[in-house]
């Protein structure tokens, strides 16, 4: 696959969601310049960039929370997303268990919570309060609520922030049984690239433009790919190591990603 | 029953408080304490344009707070930090509130009532306004609670799920002008924000889920006007400050109680 087919995708009248020129700019600054993509149902789709490209911003123009300057976003009738922010605050005085977050907005059949959070690998932990919960068991929280509802999209923005090597593994192995047991089509956005890249269909790789998209080793050979992420996979691997190893609270790279 | 002032100033007490407890929550939740204050001080002038323009007193505080509270809203984000633009615009109004009543010759002996509440002044009519805006308080927040609640963990994930968190918190905004519309009469503009605060706070000791910390600010309010209420009846003091100190009272009590109780499970 050459990495600039896809720079103009095809209208497909299946796309779970779709973005069409899509132009976001904060205070002068343009952070997302004409990005065009679309998502299939059953399709995994890897969005990377280095710190500051606009990968958060895109995923949150996406379901709605920014107001693009130009361009849109077409979702398919009645799409269910489940979101997996990158960081989610909850107040200390919010006493708010793990179960009463999973029947937020609406109640659900206790046997479905449990279910949702056995999946997600936290099955013990449907009465302990939010706050209290590590971060990966805090990351398995937000995962668990996204995928209540069966989802047709699932969107993750840095979603094995949190989990160790290992942890981090498992979960990108678990998305692609989660996509096989319910069907619904998955956007991430990650730095991981090691790990990501063995576990997307598609990857699109994004600094405020789409620079590249196509197959993971496709991508990986490509110029553009390259000239951000370097030549090799040891750059990949020491960009994946760098972070959960030094940093293991330090998030202010997210900040100015999301910023 | 209404015509002994010490039942309607009660009853004036418990509509406030009733309302206010939700609110407060969320005032709590969402770390919108200032915001509240900004809002209440504003009413000040809300009161001087009332006066001067001879209309209602609660017509003319509802109409500044919702604009201070909007002004905000649309405001913030833009340059300077929340609690920068509350300080300029709770302050300057509250000064330019204090310096329009001055000129208005007659009105300077009801400042004092206005700035610290004249609870045992309460007529039916107040009483009735009292009380419509706080069942139009509790209503807007039984209507509103799950989204506002989805909305407070996460504007994202309202968005995600096709919500309008930004809906959500012009509600609540609306909330909060009519309750220190309906509150100034009860405790004054200074003390408002104690009363949605105070009575959040003492709940969120002994509190597990965020509806029992609702009703448990609820109980609590009620409980500080009457026994605030006896109390400055007792002592002598003044009504609206003294139902602010038993709230404070009984947020320490609890407060170290609930840490006193969890200190002892652990060992």
């Amino acid at each position: 696959m050459t990495t600039n087919t896809a720079m103009h995708p095809t209208h497909s009248p299946t796309a779970l969601i779709e973005a069409n020129d899509l132009c976001v700019g904060f205070g002068g600054r343009s952070v997302l310049e004409h990005i065009d993509l679309a998502l299939n149902p059953g399709e995994i789709v890897t969005v990377v960039g280095p710190n500051g490209s606009g990968k958060s911003t895109l995923l949150r123009a996406l379901i709605g929370a920014i107001d693009p300057d130009r361009g849109q976003v077409r979702k398919a009738a009645g799409l269910r997303i489940g979101y997996v922010p990158q960081r989610l605050h909850i107040d200390p005085t919010l006493p708010l268990s793990v179960r009463r977050f999973l029947n937020l907005p609406g109640r659900h059949p206790r046997a479905q919570v449990d279910k949702a959070l056995a999946r997600a690998g936290i099955p013990q932990q449907a009465d302990t309060a939010m706050t209290q919960l590590s971060g990966g068991q805090f990351q398995r929280a937000l995962m668990a609520r996204a995928l209540l509802d069966e989802p047709d999209l699932l969107m993750l923005d840095e979603a094995s922030q949190g989990l160790d090597q290992t942890g981090t593994a498992d979960f990108y192995r678990q998305l692609e049984v989660i996509r096989d047991e319910i069907g619904c089509g998955i956007l991430m956005v990650s730095h991981d690239l090691h790990v990501v890249m063995r576990a997307a269909d598609r990857v699109i790789c994004i600094n405020h433009h789409i620079c590249c998209q196509g197959r993971p080793e496709a991508v990986t050979a490509a110029p553009e790919y390259r000239a951000l992420f370097g030549t090799d996979d040891e750059t990949a691997l020491a960009i994946f190591r760098h972070d959960p190893h030094q940093h293991p609270h330090d998030h202010d790279d997210e900040v100015r990603d999301a910023g | 029953m209404l015509d002994d002032f010490m039942v309607r100033a009660a009853l004036a007490g418990l509509g406030v408080v009733l309302a206010a407890a939700p609110l407060g929550c969320f005032v709590v939740w969402r770390r919108m304490a200032f915001f509240g204050a900004a809002t209440a001080h504003a009413a000040v002038l809300g009161v001087a344009i009332s006066l001067a323009l001879s209309v209602s007193v609660f017509a003319g505080v509802l109409a500044v707070a919702l604009l201070m509270a909007i002004l905000v809203t649309l405001t913030s984000g833009r340059g300077y930090a929340m609690d920068t633009l509350l300080g300029v615009m709770a302050h300057s109004s509250l000064a330019f509130g204090l310096v329009a009543v001055s000129f208005l010759t007659d009105v300077r002996i009801d400042l004092m009532a206005y700035l610290f509440g004249d609870i045992l002044a309460v007529g039916r009519d107040d009483l009735a306004v009292i009380w419509s805006g706080s069942l139009l308080v509790l209503t807007l927040m039984a209507w509103r609670w799950q989204p506002l609640l989805l909305a407070t963990v996460s504007e994202d994930l309202a968005y995600a799920e096709g919500g309008s968190p930004r809906r959500e918190s012009l509600y609540l905004t609306v909330a909060l002008a009519v309750v220190v519309a309906v509150a100034i009469k009860v405790v004054g503009v200074l003390l408002i924000a104690a009363l949605l605060i105070i009575p959040a706070a003492t709940a969120r000791a002994f509190s597990t889920t965020p509806e029992a910390m609702a009703g448990g600010a609820a109980v609590v309010g009620v409980g500080s006007v009457l026994l605030g209420l006896w109390g400055s009846w007792e002592l002598d003091t003044p009504t609206g400050p003294t139902i602010v100190c038993v709230a404070t009272v009984a947020f320490l009590l609890i407060t170290s109680l609930a840490r006193l109780t969890r200190a002892r499970a652990l060992h």
